[in-house]
C-alpha cells in the first residue's frame, strides 16, 4: 500500500490502556492516528477498510534479549553477521516480534569492532523487524556469574569508561549493556552511558541489593533475566532479585527485569513471585540461541553440537541445557498460564514493559495514537494470526 | 400530536431507532436525495444510537445517503472533551456507522466568529432542502435543544447563555467545579426545529413528567419552549410510562388507546 493510504482495521479488540477494547484502529504513513480528528477536521473516510474478523489486535512484540536462532549465532558466526541478521530479523516476523535488540555475549574486543559497525539500528519492513540497537551482554560482568560466557574473556572495569570504549568501540548502534554492578568504578559508566543514551542493565552478578540500589539510583534501568546468573534470593541480602521490592530506588522511577518465561529457564512458581511482587516491570526476553526455530534433533552449530529434544536445546547426548530456544509468542503464552495473568498483561509484558525499559513508549509498545503502527493480531488463545510493521503486513499465518 | 407511551426508558430507545429507521428506509435516499436528520445528544437518545448502530450492523439500514445536523454544541469546550458534544457523537453513534464525515454537521463551539458559524449552520440547512426528520429530547424544565425558558419561540440558530439550573445541573460532568462548566452554548432555534417537515420528542423518566404535562397539556409558552410543538403539524412525542405522571389519566387513557395505529408507524413493510 502506497503512502498516504487511510486504513480502518474494523471488527477488533485492541490492547489499550491495560485493557481490551472494542475500538477500530486506523492507521495512515505508517503511524497510527486519530480517527476523530479525520472525521471532523479532514471529513475522510477510510481508502481500506480491513475485517479483523474479532481478532486482538497487540503492539508488536519487542525483545531486548536474542542471541540467536534459525541456526545463527550472532555472537559466533561474525563473519556472516549481515545476512545472519537478516535471516533472524525475518523469522521473528512469524512470532509477532516487531523489534529486537540483537545480542553479543563476552566476546573478545575484535569482535565487537568487527560485529558492531555491521549491526545498524534500523526500521523494519516485510524482511526484517526493526533493529532498536545492539545489547552487549558482558564482557564487564562477574567471573563467578558468568553462566555460559567464556572465563577468559571476562573484563573488569579498573579504568571505566576508557574500558568500555577500547572494549567496544563505537557505542552508537547500542541499545543496552548488561554488566555487573558490583565492579569498580561501575556507578561512572552507568552514569556516563546513561547520558550516552544507552540502557544498563545490571546481570551476571554477585552483587547484593546496596550494589543494585547504587546502580539503580546511578540510572541502570533492567535486571539481565532475574534469577538467572545472580545471587539467589536471600532474607538478610535480598541481592538484585531485592530490587523487585527495594524502597531506595528513584522516586517514579520503574525499575524493569527481563524474565525468560520458558517454562525452563525460570520455574513457573519464580515467574509468579515476581509477577505478583512487581508485575509494573516485568520484560519478557526469549534470551533465545541459534537453535530456536530449529527441528528435533542434532545441529552443529558454531562451536557446539546441539541437540534439540522435547522442544529444548541440549548439549549434543547430554541432559545439560545450553539456552533457551522459546519464541516470543510462546513465552507469552507461558506467562499467562504460569501467573494466570489477564491475556492483556502478558501482551504487554513483550511489548509496553520492553518499550517503556528503553524509553520509546512513545514511538513503539502501544496502540496510542501518533506511535509507529507496529502490530500483531491473535487469537484468543494468543497465537500469532499476522503480524504488521508501519501499516504493512508482514506476517500472515 | 402523536404520543406514544411505552413501558420502559430502553423501550423507547429502540421504538425512536426504529421510526427512524423506517423513515429513512421509506425516503429511499441516494446520491440525489439525501435523508436530512436533526439529532439530539443527551442521555435519553443513549438507547436510540446503541440501536441505530445494531441495525446498521445487522444490514438494515445504511447512512450512506444521510445528512445530519446537531442540535447543539458547548462555546468554548474542546472537541475531545468527553462532555463535548462532538465527543458524544462520534463515540456514541459516527464512529460505528456508515456515514460520510462531509454530511455531519456539528456546530463549532470553538469557532472565531460564532454568530458566522451560526448563520452558516442555518444555510446549511437550507441547502439540504431543510430537515426532514428532528429528533429531540427535553430538559426538566422543558427545554429543547439549549432553548432554555424565556427563549423566542420563532429563535434560530445563535449563542445562547445557559440558565443557572442548567450550569448547577451540568457541574457534576466538570468535577463539581462550577468554573469549568461552560456559559454558553450555540444551539439551534425553537423556529429552527419547528421548519423540519416532522418532529420527534423523547421524554423518559418521573423527573421529566412535569414538563411533559406543561409541553403537551398547558398552553404554548416560551418558559417551557418545548410547547411550542403543539402549532407543529408533525409532531410526535415518544414517551415512558414514568414520564406520564404529571398527565391527566383522560390524556393517557386516550393515546393509550390509539397504540395499535402507532405501533404501525414502525412495522416493517
Amino acid at each position: 500500500m502506497g503512502s498516504s493510504v487511510l486504513i480502518q482495521f474494523r471488527n477488533c479488540r485492541l490492547v489499550r490502556n491495560h485493557g481490551l477494547v472494542v475500538d477500530d484502529l486506523w492507521v495512515r504513513d505508517g503511524k497510527i492516528i486519530n480517527p476523530e480528528s479525520v472525521f471532523f477536521d479532514e471529513r475522510r473516510q477510510a481508502d481500506v477498510q480491513i475485517d479483523c474478523k474479532n481478532a486482538i489486535i497487540a503492539p508488536g512484540f519487542i525483545d531486548l534479549q536474542i542471541n540467536g536462532g534459525y541456526g545463527v549465532d550472532f555472537s559466533y558466526d561474525i563473519d556472516t553477521v549481515e545476512s545472519g541478521i537478516n535471516k533472524v530479523a525475518k523469522e521473528l516476523l512469524s512470532h509477532g516480534v516487531t523489534s529486537f535488540c540483537p545480542t553479543i555475549v563476552t566476546s573478545p574486543s575484535s569482535t565487537y569492532h568487527k560485529v558492531l559497525p555491521k549491526i545498524k539500528k534500523r526500521a523494519g519492513d516485510r524482511n526484517g523487524a526493526t533493529i532498536l540497537g545492539v545489547h552487549l551482554e558482558g564482557p564487564f560482568i562477574s567471573r563467578e556469574k558468568k553462566g555460559a560466557h567464556p572465563m577468559e574473556l571476562i573484563r573488569d572495569l579498573e579504568k571505566g569508561m576508557d574500558n568500555i570504549e577500547e572494549m567496544y568501540g563505537n557505542l552508537d548502534d547500542v541499545a543496552i549493556i548488561t554488566l555487573a554492578p558490583e565492579k569498580e568504578h561501575s556507578c561512572q559508566v552507568i552514569q556516563s552511558l546513561v547520558q550516552r543514551g544507552i540502557t544498563v542493565s545490571i546481570g551476571h552478578s554477585t552483587g547484593n541489593l546496596l550494589d543494585g540500589e547504587k546502580a539503580v539510583n546511578k540510572g541502570a534501568r533492567l535486571i539481565t533475566h532475574l534469577f538467572n546468573a545472580m545471587l539467589p534470593f536471600h532474607h538478610r541480602d535480598p541481592g538484585l532479585v531485592g530490587l523487585l521490592a527495594s524502597d531506595n530506588i528513584p522516586v517514579g522511577q520503574t525499575v524493569y527485569f527481563g524474565i525468560i518465561a520458558d517454562g525452563v529457564h525460570t520455574h513457573p512458581a519464580a515467574l509468579r513471585i515476581a509477577h505478583r511482587t512487581h508485575p509494573d516491570g516485568l520484560v519478557i526476553v526469549t534470551d533465545a540461541i541459534s537453535a530456536m526455530g530449529l527441528e528435533e534433533g542434532f545441529h552443529h552449530i558454531g562451536q557446539f553440537d546441539m541437540e534439540v529434544r522435547n522442544h529444548k536445546a541440549y548439549i549434543a547426548g547430554t541432559e545439560t541445557l545450553c539456552g533457551s530456544i522459546a519464541s516470543m509468542d510462546e513465552c507469552i503464552k507461558i506467562l499467562k498460564k504460569s501467573t494466570n495473568c489477564s491475556s492483556v498483561f502478558a501482551l504487554e509484558a513483550a511489548s509496553l514493559h520492553p518499550a517503556k525499559c528503553l524509553g520509546i513508549s512513545d514511538k513503539k509498545g502501544t496502540l496510542d495514537f501518533g506511535t509507529d503502527a507496529d502490530f500483531v493480531f491473535l487469537d484468543d488463545k494468543l497465537n500469532v494470526l499476522s503480524t504488521w510493521i508501519a501499516g504493512e503486513c508482514v506476517y500472515n499465518r | 400530536m402523536k404520543l406514544v407511551i411505552l413501558d420502559s426508558a430502553d423501550y423507547v430507545g429502540e421504538w425512536s431507532a426504529r421510526y427512524v429507521m423506517k423513515r429513512i428506509n421509506a425516503f429511499k435516499p441516494g446520491p440525489d436525495r439525501y435523508f436530512v436528520l436533526g439529532l439530539p445528544t443527551g442521555s435519553t437518545p443513549l438507547s436510540m444510537y446503541r440501536k441505530l448502530i445494531q441495525f446498521h450492523k445487522e444490514g438494515k439500514v445504511s447512512f450512506k445517503f444521510v445528512k445530519t445536523f446537531n442540535m447543539d454544541e458547548y462555546v468554548g469546550l474542546p472537541r475531545d472533551h468527553e462532555e463535548s458534544y462532538h465527543y458524544y457523537m462520534w463515540n456514541n453513534f459516527f464512529k460505528h456507522i456508515d456515514i460520510d464525515p462531509k454530511n455531519v454537521h456539528v456546530l463549532d463551539g470553538n469557532a472565531t466568529d460564532l454568530a458566522a458559524e451560526c448563520l452558516d449552520f442555518e444555510n446549511k440547512i437550507q441547502e439540504a432542502g431543510g430537515v426532514e426528520l428532528f429528533v429531540g429530547g427535553i430538559g426538566p424544565d422543558g427545554h429543547i435543544a439549549f432553548n432554555e425558558p424565556g427563549s423566542s419561540l420563532v429563535s434560530r440558530t445563535r449563542v445562547k447563555s445557559l440558565a443557572q439550573d442548567t450550569l448547577e445541573a451540568n457541574a457534576r460532568f466538570f468535577g463539581n467545579d462550577m468554573s469549568k462548566v461552560p456559559k454558553q452554548a450555540l444551539t439551534v432555534g425553537v423556529g429552527t426545529v419547528m421548519d423540519a417537515r416532522e418532529v420527534m420528542i423523547l421524554i423518559t423518566g418521573a423527573h421529566k413528567s412535569f414538563a411533559l404535562y406543561k409541553a403537551i397539556e398547558e398552553g404554548v409558552n416560551h418558559m417551557w419552549t418545548v410547547s411550542a410543538f403543539q402549532q407543529h403539524p408533525n409532531t410526535l412525542f415518544v414517551c415512558d410510562e414514568d414520564a406520564t405522571l404529571e398527565l391527566r389519566v383522560k390524556t393517557v387513557k386516550y393515546f393509550k388507546s390509539l397504540m395499535n395505529v402507532h405501533s404501525k408507524l414502525i412495522e416493517d413493510d
